[in-house]
């Protein structure tokens, strides 16, 4: 448009001349441009694969975790309000005779059943058969089971049969040892057949079974499982109370997503005169366990990605700034032929901008490369979070034209006489 | 009666010392459309400074410098940009063309800042370089053509805006005998067809192509009248 001064329309550059002129000022220095962009794929690329890697391998700890967490209640008999128990005993557990019946009519339970760990009294001696010479021990953990509790714990059993209904009704003395424990009594898998038994202060029970693992309640310590009628018949009633660790309770492996329902149901169905005695323990919220994991990590690696970038930032900086030293007579030409200087700060900028675009593509796409083969290397499921991923390639963009800025400005200071003096 | 296209009015370049050189002291002078004036002088004496001036690639200390009846001393920086664009062409001794770029594309650069379509300006382009002989040469490279031909490059660039003036700073300056008698035939050619033209030169056969001559010498300018062929 004329404008009244020169009688002569103001020089423009449009967008897509801009665009051109970078690509070309790119195109035509292949060698630097791909060594400036270096930087920008190094930032990218590292802030991609670590974001990746952290959400990959913490989605894989956390559906580790989340599996098992999410589908075990934990039920635990608190006593009752009026304890009218003879001196020196307990009173009877929370739990009714057929507390796993009722706890399996709850939709979602795959298994229930009621375990506590047995109080023996000091110096409580453990030994097999005489005839098996084992040795005698005194660090074996008594746990009373019902069927259910055993059904609910998920045993993997080396040999032998878990124990059944009707040796828990009847209160048969029979007991399943896990392996260390089997081991330690010189009890082995090939033995069972012959029937041995453990002597806990001289009562017998017979083994029926040996476990190496369970999925709940117990673990892989020295552990030896009677049923809940035999314990209570030897034993006598647990002690109530959270925080006793001799209280009775209920483990219940639900079907995946059922825990929170199946929570809110257990204690007035196993106790409606007195629900509020048994105390139910649902599992955490599996979203929030796992973006507790995730944040923590990724919060950490997000620093190290940007640090990356800032050295990419930096290197951008520096290639432009020397390039607008060596390309200063192509300013002073594009001046002498009507550029004014924002046309000269733009076209660097565009040309920076671009190098830090082209460069977070790059960078991206190896930082999904190396997500992709770490985790199909793991057998893992890649996780990309499309947050991070998709603007990536914007992150180089903004690296690029924050650190072609200064260069810019410099480049459009330049005057036309002295840009020409110096080529 | 139209207006000179250069018309200086004690045109001044000062350069601030200590001590201060006067690089330009204060000159008048008046330059008609289709004249062709040679600047002549010693190294050092002001040619430059002058071609610079000329060119709205510096800006003077005082007096006043009108391009086509326009005062351009108080002109913004945009109107500066604009005049050097459209109404003037200039040619440098070290001709100045871009090394990665072609002989087209050296001569597209003087047209990107114009406002016109791409397909115009690239017509504009080929004609350019057609008309200074290079229609076989577009998509040459400035590495592999000749020093002449860089120089007429150059000249296509200047000149592809259709300028009202062309400025040469010394333009046979980096070129053999041959080569600059057929770069002068053609600036001759272009003189003939109404082109103002300004020659910075310190070559007497040079010019001697001019109509006019100015000389100048440590920052003063004299005409001399009845030099030259035309």
């Amino acid at each position: 448009m004329p404008r009244p001064g020169a009688g002569l329309p103001t020089p423009r550059l449009t967008v897509r001349d801009t665009a051109a002129e970078a690509i070309a000022g790119i195109v035509q220095r292949p060698g630097r441009a791909g060594l400036t962009m270096l930087g920008t794929v190094l930032g990218v690329g590292a802030f991609v694969a670590v974001l990746g890697l952290t959400a990959t391998s913490a989605g894989q700890i956390s559906r580790q975790f989340s599996v098992l967490e999410d589908t075990t209640v934990m039920v635990a008999d608190n006593g009752p309000a009026n304890d009218v128990a003879p001196p020196g005993t307990y009173p009877a557990i929370g739990f009714p005779a057929d507390a796993d019946a009722v706890a399996g009519h709850i939709k979602g339970v795959a298994a229930a059943g009621v375990w506590w760990p047995v109080a023996l009294p000091q110096g409580t001696n453990f030994s097999a058969s005489q005839a098996l010479s084992g040795e005698t021990s005194q660090t074996v953990n008594l746990v009373a089971v019902s069927p259910g509790a055993v059904k609910a714990m998920v045993l993997t059993m080396v040999a032998g049969s878990p124990l059944s209904t009707y040796e828990n009704d009847t209160a048969q003395h029979v007991a399943m040892l896990n392996t260390t424990t089997a081991a330690t009594l010189g009890i082995s898998a090939a033995r069972l057949p012959s029937h041995p038994a453990v002597f806990v202060n001289g009562i017998a029970y017979t083994v029926v079974g040996i476990y190496s693992s369970a999925q709940r309640v117990v673990s892989g310590d020295s552990g030896m499982l009677i049923p809940e009628n035999t314990a209570l018949e030897d034993y006598g009633n647990p002690q109530p109370g959270i925080g006793s660790q001799e209280e009775a309770q209920m483990v219940i492996a639900t079907r995946t997503g059922a825990a929170q329902e199946v929570s809110r149901e257990i204690a007035p169905a196993e106790l409606p005169t007195d629900p509020h005695r048994l105390v139910v323990t649902p599992p955490q919220n599996p979203l929030k366990l796992q973006g507790e994991v995730n944040g923590d990590l990724a919060g950490l690696f997000l620093i190290l990605a940007l640090i990356s970038l800032l050295i990419g930032a930096v290197g951008i900086a520096n290639t432009t700034l020397v390039a607008v030293l060596e390309r200063t007579g192509e300013i002073g030409v594009r001046r002498a032929v009507g550029a004014r200087p924002r046309h000269i700060a733009a076209q660097f900028l565009a040309e920076s901008t671009a190098l830090g675009t082209l460069g977070g593509l790059i960078g991206t796409c190896i930082g999904v490369g190396i997500v992709v083969i770490f985790a199909a290397a793991q057998n893992w499921t890649a996780v990309l979070n499309p947050v991070y991923t998709l603007p990536a390639p914007l992150i180089g963009s903004v690296v690029g034209l924050l650190a072609g800025a200064y260069p810019a400005l410099r480049a459009a200071r330049t005057s036309p006489l002295a840009a020409l003096r110096h080529a | 009666m139209t207006a000179p296209v250069i018309e200086l009015r004690g045109l001044a370049r000062t350069y601030p010392g200590p001590p201060p050189v006067f690089a330009l002291r204060p000159a008048d002078l008046a330059i008609e459309a289709g004249d062709y004036v040679a600047v002549t002088g010693p190294s050092g004496s002001g040619k430059s400074t002058l071609l610079h001036l000329l060119g709205l690639l510096d800006s003077p200390t005082a007096g006043s410098y009108l391009l086509d009846g326009l005062d351009t001393s108080a002109l913004p920086d945009r109107d500066r940009s604009a005049l050097r664009g459209r109404r003037i062409g200039i040619v440098f001794q070290a001709f100045h063309l871009l090394a990665y770029r072609t002989a087209l594309e050296n001569v597209l650069l003087a047209e990107l800042y114009n406002q016109t379509s791409r397909s115009a300006r690239l017509q504009a382009a080929v004609d350019a370089l057609s008309a200074v002989g290079l229609g076989h040469r577009l998509e040459a490279l400035p590495t592999t053509l000749s020093g002449g031909e860089c120089q007429r490059v150059a000249i296509a660039r200047a000149l592809v805006n259709r300028p009202s003036l062309l400025l040469c700073d010394e333009p046979t300056g980096n070129l053999d005998s041959r080569n600059a008698a057929t770069l002068m035939e053609l600036l001759d050619q272009l003189n003939s067809g109404g082109l103002t033209i300004v020659i910075i030169t310190h070559d007497a056969a040079v010019a001697a192509h001019a109509g006019r001559t100015v000389a100048i010498s440590d920052g003063m300018l004299s005409e001399r009248i009845g030099t030259g062929h035309a």
